[in-house]
């Protein structure tokens, strides 16, 4: 178990500084699912980003207050009404989308606040995943999905070609992608051709 | 006594001025009573203006007295190391205008008269408080202020950050809204019945009187508590105990004297009220609050928000119904569309209205990370 949270840590933690990288300087940015801030806290910090975030829950609520950030306490299915168009940079919803109620309607409000919109979620069609649904018969559970049927949060799962088919389908534009395989940024050109194959996670930056 | 701010003094401050007030007739001259812990620095921007609640006073923490048995009301949040640290701040709490607690309010003298005000007192609002409590921040030298208050003194604390933007640089607003429920009025309402049909209301003028207003007021705070509380809390607290008991078991009376629990801490609180507070200022405050509309006044909620310079936590509680969590989204939202700083969290807890009077260690966390930001900002500055 321990191993597991060490593991689940350093993954974020690469997550994390991949969409650091890719967000510029001095941005306005707005982090759904903020979780208790880290990733808000780095923007701030590494690329001086003014910054605000959404979370559902309390405790995360009030960690990312004590951090010093400002935090509003509601649910992203309810949409993002009280902001107006394009009044941030970059809407972000890392490892959020697969337990949002209305993805669709969520990606939507983020591209109608955002000019920029960061989107990251473990790939359902990652080999190993299907590996384990196919040889084991039963719901796959990984470091990146360690939750069982019945208390998972991750009700809409997907996968990198669904993603895909989703943004071609509401001429939404994928500007960067960038893919992860067991803790490490998938550089290799093969397996990038069979990318829904071998990405473990995506990030994406998508506008419209 | 630990952690305490130990013995204080109410001080008074009389103004010789006339106000103007909100309904356009003069009030003045005008005492305020108020209490201070902490010192002042030397740029006099270290200042907290706490505001009290419906029927709180200037004695906010600490003791009045050696033989006092009970501490200030936020006694659990202000002190040294507390969440309004005094080894920090400068923390100011005066009692509003229209109260019976030192403030000029309808049993203070009419100067014209030479009796005590009453109903010739000028109906007061929100505004009007806040003018009050201005003239006294001024007079204690305090140029920049943080604002902070729980329910009505919520909304004394979003008045102050609209109209002294260039004064006020952060508003703590918790279990409040801009602007009382239907269902909130109507409580109010019939607390003033109460006290208005008293035998012994005799218009207000009943100062001089053998025989006060009591019923009615003590009607009028148990409405109050009734909404102060919630259906879990008061389950909890009384369930459907009797509180008459022999050898152990409870039992009715079958007659029409105090019975359940419940009924007897209703009278407990109705009759611990009559002896505090007046019946007078409790119209002319409860009105202040029906009155407060902050949408109404500047055309829209993000309008009214588009003034201030304020970073804001708002701070709701998941059993509060009668300042509901719907009410400080409310505020929260208008200023995201304002776009201004202001952080939210909803507070897990049983204890209904009342919570923010009692859950000081989630509310302690909050408010302090959200000060240090504040005094962090000031340092890196400098």
């Amino acid at each position: 178990m321990q191993q597991f949270e060490l593991n689940k840590k350093e993954s974020l933690h690469l997550n994390y500084s991949v969409i650091t990288e890719n967000i510029e300087k001095n941005s306005k940015v707005l982090d759904l699912g903020c979780g208790s801030g880290e990733l808000l806290e780095m923007l701030i910090k590494k690329k001086q980003c003014v910054g605000s975030g959404i979370d559902i829950s309390q405790q995360n609520v009030i960690e990312s207050i004590q951090k010093g950030l400002s935090i509003v306490q509601g649910d992203i299915d309810e949409g993002l009404k009280e902001f107006t168009d394009k009044e941030y940079d970059y809407v972000i919803l890392n490892q959020t989308l697969q337990s949002t109620e209305k993805p669709d309607y969520v990606i939507k409000e983020m591209l109608r606040v955002g000019k920029k919109v960061v989107v990251s979620f473990p790939n359902f069609g990652y080999w190993r995943v299907r590996f384990y649904l196919f040889f084991k018969g039963r719901m796959p559970k990984s470091k990146m999905l360690p939750f069982n049927w019945y208390d998972t949060p991750n009700i809409h799962l997907l996968t990198v070609e669904d993603f895909f088919d989703f943004c071609k389908e509401r001429n939404i534009k994928i500007t960067k992608s960038v893919y992860i395989k067991r803790g490490k940024i998938n550089k290799n050109p093969i397996t990038k051709l069979l990318t829904n194959l071998f990405c473990e996670e995506a990030i994406f930056i998508i506008q419209k | 006594m630990q952690n305490s701010v130990g013995i204080v003094e109410t001080k008074y401050y009389k103004t010789e001025d006339k106000i103007i007030l909100e309904s356009g007739e003069q009030l003045g001259p005008i005492q305020i009573a108020y209490e201070t812990y902490g010192t002042l620095n030397a740029q006099k921007d270290n200042a907290i203006l706490l505001l009290h609640a419906l029927t709180g006073d200037a004695h906010a923490a600490g003791f009045n007295s050696e033989q006092d048995k009970k501490p200030g009301w936020w006694d659990d949040m202000v002190g040294p190391g507390k969440a309004f640290d005094t080894e920090k701040y400068f923390v100011i709490s005066s009692n509003m205008l229209g109260g019976c607690s030192g403030t000029t309010g309808p049993c203070s003298i009419n100067p014209n008269t030479g009796k005590p005000y009453g109903l010739n007192f000028p109906v007061i609002t929100i505004e009007d408080a806040v003018k009050v409590q201005k003239k006294l921040v001024d007079y204690l030298g305090v140029k920049k202020l943080i604002v902070a208050g729980g329910s009505m003194g919520g909304m004394q604390a979003l008045e102050w950050a609209i109209t002294h933007s260039d004064m006020v640089e952060s508003a703590i607003i918790i279990a409040s809204t801009s602007r009382l429920t239907a269902q909130g009025i109507a409580f109010n309402a019939v607390g003033r019945n109460a006290i208005l049909s008293d035998p012994y209301f005799n218009n207000g003028d009943y100062y001089d009187k053998e025989k006060q207003p009591e019923k009615g007021l003590a009607i009028a705070r148990m409405i109050g508590h009734i909404t102060y509380l919630c259906e879990e809390s008061m389950h909890s607290k009384f369930g459907r105990h009797f509180k008459n008991e022999t050898n152990g078991i409870e039992k009715p009376n079958f007659d029409f004297n105090i019975d359940f629990q419940v009924e007897s801490y209703l009278a407990h609180q109705g009759q611990t009220f009559v002896e505090r507070f007046d019946a007078n200022s409790y119209l002319y405050i409860t009105k202040a609050v029906d009155y407060f509309d902050l949408a109404q006044k500047h055309g829209s909620l993000t309008n009214a928000f588009k003034k201030t310079n304020a970073r804001f936590l708002i701070m709701s509680f998941t059993t509060d119904w009668l300042f509901p969590t719907s009410q400080s989204k409310e505020i929260v939202q208008a200023l995201i569309k304002a776009g201004k700083d202001v952080s939210f969290c909803e507070i897990d807890s049983p204890c209904g209205h009342d919570a923010f009077l009692l859950e000081f260690e989630t509310q302690t966390k909050i408010v302090k990370s959200f000060l240090s930001k504040a005094a962090g900002e000031k340092n890196a500055t400098v």
